[in-house]
């Protein structure tokens, strides 16, 4: 039991670190620009076919991961210039229609170049392997590699946000974009570098992950909403609060999913808690996300001056 | 914005003159509608013009706390389907009076938005529109996990609701008006709500809370009642579409759903009632007939919607209005 708890707290750390991996740039977006991007998760999507298709041509795990970041680099950037750029002043509704619109399209249109089937990308074979855990339990080390990438990939934007000057920028944007526009900062340049960053850890998250599930099309839409559950949880803007929810919400997610039946059969009979269990588990997120919000409606570590 | 003011004036003076002339238009064409069903199979085209009108209640009911209440709910769908589950749960125990059902159908709706709301209103602007999508997964996991319903599949209901034991429901052409009504109804009742003291505060809070609160109203106990009304509505939605399907399932309430409501609203006209049918009848025509011509028709629908957002403020109706605005101008 113990040994399946562990097991299980490190699928929920892995969940968790991607999680803040596609939340840490919608934050950011959300953040810095106001923007509801609802098409957050079509990067992610986008992220894991790329590095499919690149690595049919390469036949290199590595080299399909760059490749694939430019990618989703090059297509975010297009899709900002062409129609978040007109976004950032209107209202969220029309963020979340037009972004809806954008999910519509890309969903189908990778159905149209890849196909409805699922697609899969193996594992580098240097971390093909599985590593023995106490109790001889077995644990895949692609698993591992991807809780380091993200825990990695935290300690960086730790450190780009929190002690650089283009990180302040961002904070400063955070907290009063129209100021650190008229201070002369070149806002569109920032947006746009904000916006780029943000979609390639997205894509970044999608090519990780391409080797444990299938690739297949609206993968992205699933996983958005558990990444809006974390920044709101968090506070938007917040990338402290987007790491901590998002570990949270991993860790809530995949043990509440484990073990509901088993704690639920403490006080029903095994049948109902069979029915109840798995209706609860999925829920249990949610339930979290409003608990927070009545406690605290700005999330647990709001923006400074919002 | 600034210099766009004299044309918003005048859509505004348009929109007005609109908001007698285009509704009478609506429902003038929905209730000729049957009659003029010789180009199209009749029964298809009856039932593509009750599911329209059932999600223009939808619509119409998201608008009134959308557009006059600055509520953007983004779990909306979770009425309909608690609205289409009552139909389906109590038929399938055998129960079919409408007299049960639809009251059921729409306690069920009103509870649910007065618990939700009364959390989610304590909070703003995106965390609103998150906390209602949040409130909206869980009844949409609940009614996956409820095996003996279904669960993931839905249920099928085997007969359609009955009044005092007459099928009304039965025949198509009259289900249609019944809908028709319920859809006059709806619009009716929610255009005297906006109009009323009541609409009024509701529209303050929209413009100015602050101000509001310091005049001495309690905005919260008005919002939570618009979100109860705009929620029993959408239960009714549901009560009929469960009806005109014969069929519910959890996809009834899923998020996507929920969007393509705010999409409906949204794409007819924010904030006039009319709109939002009239934004319904669009997408779902657009989706009917782009689907039958390709497979992959959301990779057109999706730019159009993009497009409607960038170029056509106010949704169709703002883009009718501006335009013969300009004319008159």
């Amino acid at each position: 039991m113990s040994s399946l708890l562990f097991v299980q707290i490190l699928n929920g750390l892995q969940l968790g670190v991607l999680l803040f991996l596609i939340a840490a740039g919608l934050t950011l977006v959300f953040g810095v620009m106001d923007l509801i991007n609802l098409a957050h998760g079509v990067q992610y999507m986008l992220g894991a076919y790329l590095a499919v298709t690149f690595y049919g041509l390469t036949g290199s795990f590595l080299a399909s991961l760059v490749l694939a970041l430019v990618a989703t680099l090059a297509f975010a950037l297009a899709l900002e210039l062409l129609v978040f750029r007109q976004l950032y002043a209107r209202d969220h509704l029309d963020h979340v229609m037009a972004t809806f619109g954008i999910i519509l399209f890309v969903d189908q249109g990778v159905k149209l170049v890849w196909g409805a089937a699922p697609l899969s990308l193996p594992v580098p074979e240097l971390f093909s392997g599985s590593v023995t855990l106490m109790g001889g339990l077995l644990y895949p080390v692609w698993r591992l590699v991807i809780i380091g990438s993200g825990l990695a990939v935290a300690v960086g934007l730790y450190v780009l946000v929190g002690h650089t000057r283009v990180g302040m920028l961002v904070r400063a944007g955070a907290t009063n974009a129209p100021l650190v526009s008229a201070l002369g900062v070149n806002i569109n340049r920032l947006f746009m570098l904000v916006f780029g960053f943000g979609a390639m850890l997205a894509g970044f998250a999608g090519v990780m992950i391409a080797p444990i599930l299938s690739v297949e099309p609206g993968m992205g839409d699933a996983i958005l909403i558990l990444a809006f559950v974390v920044i709101v949880i968090g506070g938007i803007g917040s990338i402290r609060g987007a790491f901590v929810a998002a570990l949270m919400i991993g860790l809530v997610d995949t043990l509440g999913r484990s073990f509901a039946v088993d704690v639920l059969r403490l006080f029903m009979g095994p049948s109902p808690a069979r029915t109840v269990g798995p209706a609860l588990a999925s829920m249990l997120i949610y339930v979290l996300m409003a608990i927070v919000l009545t406690l605290r409606p700005a999330g647990l570590f709001p923006a400074a001056g919002r | 914005m600034v210099e766009a003011a004299p044309i918003e004036t005048r859509a505004i003076a348009a929109a007005a003159r609109a908001g007698v002339a285009v509704p009478g238009l609506i429902f003038g064409v929905l209730a000729a509608l049957p009659a003029a069903a010789v180009m199209a199979p009749e029964n298809y085209l009856l039932a593509l013009g009750t599911r329209i009108m059932t999600f223009a209640i939808a619509a119409a009911a998201l608008d009134l706390i959308v557009g006059y209440g600055a509520l953007v709910s983004f779990g909306h769908a979770a009425f309909i389907g608690l609205g289409a589950y009552a139909v389906g749960i109590l038929a399938s125990h055998g129960i079919g009076e409408l007299l049960i059902a639809l009251p059921i159908a729409l306690a069920a709706s009103v509870l649910f938005a007065l618990a939700t709301g009364a959390v989610s209103l304590r909070t703003r602007g995106v965390y609103f529109i998150m906390i209602t999508l949040a409130f909206g997964q869980m009844i949409f996991f609940t009614a996956s996990s409820l095996a003996p319903y279904g669960g993931d599949d839905g249920l099928t209901i085997a007969s359609r609701n009955t009044l005092f034991g007459l099928p009304i429901f039965k025949d198509p052409r009259t289900l249609y008006y019944i809908v028709l009504a319920a859809l006059a109804g709806t619009f009716f009742l929610c255009r005297s709500i906006v109009g009323s003291r009541f609409g009024r505060v509701l529209r303050g809070a929209k413009e100015n809370a602050t101000r509001m609160a310091t005049l001495g109203f309690e905005i919260y106990r008005f919002q939570l009642v618009a979100y109860a009304i705009s929620g029993a509505l959408c239960g009714l939605a549901g009560f009929l579409l469960a009806n005109a399907n014969d069929f519910v399932s959890p996809a009834y309430m899923s998020w996507q759903r929920s969007g393509e409501l705010i999409i409906m609203v949204l794409l007819g006209g924010i904030g006039t009632l009319y709109g939002p049918i009239i934004g319904a009848a669009v997408y779902l025509l657009i989706a009917e007939f782009l689907s039958q011509w390709t497979e992959y028709w959301q990779v057109i629908f999706g730019p159009f919607l993009v497009l409607v957002v960038l170029f056509g403020r106010g949704g169709l109706v703002g883009l009718f209005a501006q335009l013969t605005g300009k004319r008159h101008g």
